[in-house]
């Protein structure tokens, strides 16, 4: 799950994290109205979408930049009213763009360093780890195969948290002033606070900078969320927008579907994660296109399986549909009561290859039998992706 | 022989009371595994089907029923908990099931289990089955047969798919043990890979990996300097687009690590069988054997 800036700095904010002042804005009134309380701050106006390189991007309507630095409460109203409703596109949206439905207007900071700070969760070591540089403002993988001894790396017992001596041994590490270490704890800590306390996997903060004045600020932050904790942070489960995601997904997310989009034509439905990975590489070894990865779990439903494919079939850029189950805890007979629940409901116009397998396999492969549907039947999985890449072509060119 | 399950293993089942706990219990016992004991917290002194006995506690059914190895089937805001409970009982080994326990609960279970003797496989996993003796998870029995490969795997539908492609093809199995598709877990593929090493009934393996993490390159340099068995190898989600989560809380590609590609290379690099498709895993260990 993603989240926008301005609520990036709403959860730094609640755990001590120093960072700029600033407020969201969804009208070009409240934009002016933000800017008139911090007056006379110079302010910066910055659209919220959830992909990178709003900076460098181009509104629809022709107007460039979607971060814009302002003098005058007036001057944000204008630039407001420019970004708000407006297209967004960059480097990251792809030629569609996103519509700027906020606005954060934040304190403009004068920048005297940048550094990179991020906490996340090493797989390797099973523990919280530190990956700082005193080269911020970049990407952080680019700057790790360019330069890899300026890459700093702390690891964190998880048991006992991070400890002071270790936020003053970055401290000096990152080049910073013997005067800055109490706040630089401070905010070290209010960071590691804030990736445990939210059941973070990351918290990446690029750039941290030390201001003109000597302050250090978190000026931006991304965050990635363990999925399977946010029961317990229902405040952040809240900020998730769906505007922002595929409705494919959207879609299925809300049927407790793993439903990944992406641009090929040849649906899935399949039972497990793993399995459901290789049916999309064997698709792709045959030389057909994926359309998604969907896994619909080992402990389907009757209505899920017939949520999935309903899903499946309302996208467009499907033309033909495999469905590979091995029945474990999933019983093939369910499964075969999904597809022609939805078969009922919505019309299916590109071929099904069907390939069972596994727990009451016969029961299934006769249910989908007497059923009517026209089902092209898979022994075996390398059978299934042939069969699935041929109807595909076929239905492409006819 | 076979690696750490057998006709000796005396099983508890943590959560027995509860509906996938039950239903699987049931399985397992029909398999012929021998349930010895089950635990739900305030149904101690309840009899699971009128013939296993529940317990509050994992260190009761310890203690009355001497079971050495546990499968945990207790909910994700709970089941860290329970493993920490199984090991502090003393239980040999204990297998997780539930799929969806926080990373942050995993990471301080890990923590915990350093130094400890008690083994956990999983979360997130279908467990772990030596054929014809014992059945500890949710792995469809029947296609699996007794034999001489060591099954190795962080999937479990990819698993059933490679099991069969093996017991159709006449080739058993040793024991296949499913380590889980979460970012953190218990026991890693070079741990069980080393069980295989060591284990005289094995005499080949086959590890199915997929993308995230680095723990299939860590088996696959280890192979190299210490394994002689054939081993032949898939990876799943060489087509998954990088930093989107497949399913698998582990299965991503993040900053360009964790790639299928770097871990076939890796895994052929150590002179593993790499398959080409999930179609082909048995055949090509089968080749292997042959070569």
């Amino acid at each position: 799950m993603n989240i926008h800036e301005y609520q990036a700095k709403e959860l730094l904010q609640r755990f001590d994290v120093a960072t700029t002042r600033g407020r969201v804005a969804s009208t070009p009134d409240g934009a002016e109205q933000i800017a008139c309380e911090m007056a006379p701050a110079e302010v910066v106006v910055k659209a919220q979408i959830h992909a990178g390189g709003r900076g460098k991007g181009t509104f629809a309507n022709g107007f460039k930049g979607g971060v814009h630095v302002c003098k005058t409460p007036a001057e944000v109203r204008e630039v407001a009213s420019k970004m708000l409703g407006q297209t967004l596109v960059t480097h990251q949206t792809g030629q569609s763009g996103r519509v700027v439905h906020k606005v954060l207007v934040a304190e403009a900071a004068h920048i005297a360093r940048e550094i990179y700070f991020a906490i996340l969760l090493d797989r390797a070591t099973a523990a919280p780890l530190i990956v700082a540089s005193s080269e911020g403002g970049v990407e952080i993988e680019a700057l790790a195969a360019r330069a890899p001894g300026k890459i700093i790396r702390e690891r964190i017992n998880p048991l006992a948290g991070l400890q002071p001596f270790q936020s003053r041994k970055l401290t000096k590490q990152l080049g910073l002033a013997s005067s800055q270490l109490k706040a630089a704890t401070k905010l070290f800590d209010g960071l590691y606070r804030t990736f445990t306390g939210l059941d973070c996997s990351m918290v990446e903060i690029n750039p941290l900078v030390l201001s003109t004045d000597d302050k250090l600020l978190a000026l931006d932050a991304k965050f990635n969320f363990d999925d399977n904790a946010l029961y317990r942070h229902p405040e952040v489960a809240a900020m998730r927008d769906t505007a922002e995601e595929d409705p494919r997904e959207v879609e299925a997310s809300r049927h407790g579907l793993n439903y990944v989009g992406l641009d090929g034509n040849i649906a899935c439905l399949v039972n497990g994660a793993g399995l459901a990975m290789a049916t999309m590489d064997i698709i792709k070894h045959y030389g057909g296109n994926p359309a998604n990865f969907l896994d619909v779990g080992g402990s389907a439903t009757e209505e899920q399986v017939t949520e999935a494919f309903k899903i499946l079939v309302a996208d467009k850029r499907v033309e033909a549909i495999l469905v590979n189950i091995f029945g474990g805890i999933a019983q093939c007979d369910v499964i075969a009561h999904g597809i022609i629940g939805a078969a009922k409901t919505v019309k299916l116009d590109v071929p099904l290859i069907v390939r069972l397998e596994g727990t009451n396999v016969e029961k299934g492969k006769q249910l989908l039998q007497e059923s009517g549907l026209t089902i092209i039947p898979a022994d075996d999985l390398a059978d299934a992706a042939q069969k699935a890449v041929k109807a595909a072509k076929e239905k492409h060119t006819s | 022989m076979s690696v750490l399950v057998d006709k000796n293993t005396r099983l508890c089942v943590q959560g027995i009371t509860g509906s996938a706990g039950g239903f699987h219990a049931r399985q397992c016992m029909e398999y012929g595994t021998n349930v010895v004991a089950g635990v739900t917290p305030g149904k101690g002194g309840q009899k699971f089907d009128e013939e296993v006995p529940v317990f509050d506690t994992v260190a009761e059914a310890r203690a009355q029923t001497g079971c050495n190895v546990s499968v945990i089937f207790v909910p994700a805001p709970a089941a860290a908990d329970s493993i920490l409970e199984a090991v502090d009982a003393g239980v040999e080994l204990v297998v997780c099931i539930t799929e969806g326990i926080p990373v942050m609960d995993m990471m301080r279970v890990k923590a915990q289990l350093r130094g400890k003797p008690g083994r956990l496989i999983g979360p997130n996993c279908p467990g772990i089955i030596t054929p014809g003796a014992a059945k500890i998870g949710i792995m469809p029995g029947y296609i699996h047969k007794p034999g001489n490969i060591g099954v190795i795997s962080r999937s479990g539908t990819l698993t059933y798919e490679a099991v069969w492609q093996l017991t159709s093809r006449g080739c058993g199995q040793s024991t296949c043990i499913g380590i889980g598709g979460d970012p953190i877990n218990g026991m890693s593929h070079l741990d069980a890979v080393k069980l295989f090493n060591d284990d005289p009934q094995t005499e080949a393996m086959i590890l199915i990996g997929e993308i995230g993490g680095a723990a299939e390159e860590e088996a696959a340099a280890w192979i190299k300097e210490n394994c002689d068995k054939p081993v032949a190898a898939f990876i799943a989600g060489a087509t998954a687009p990088p930093g989107r989560r497949m399913g698998h809380a582990g299965a991503i590609v993040s900053g360009g690590m964790g790639t299928a590609a770097g871990k076939i290379d890796a895994l052929k690099a150590a002179g593993i069988a790499v398959a080409e498709t999930p179609a082909a895993i048995a055949d090509t260990l089968i080749a292997r054997m042959k070569a």
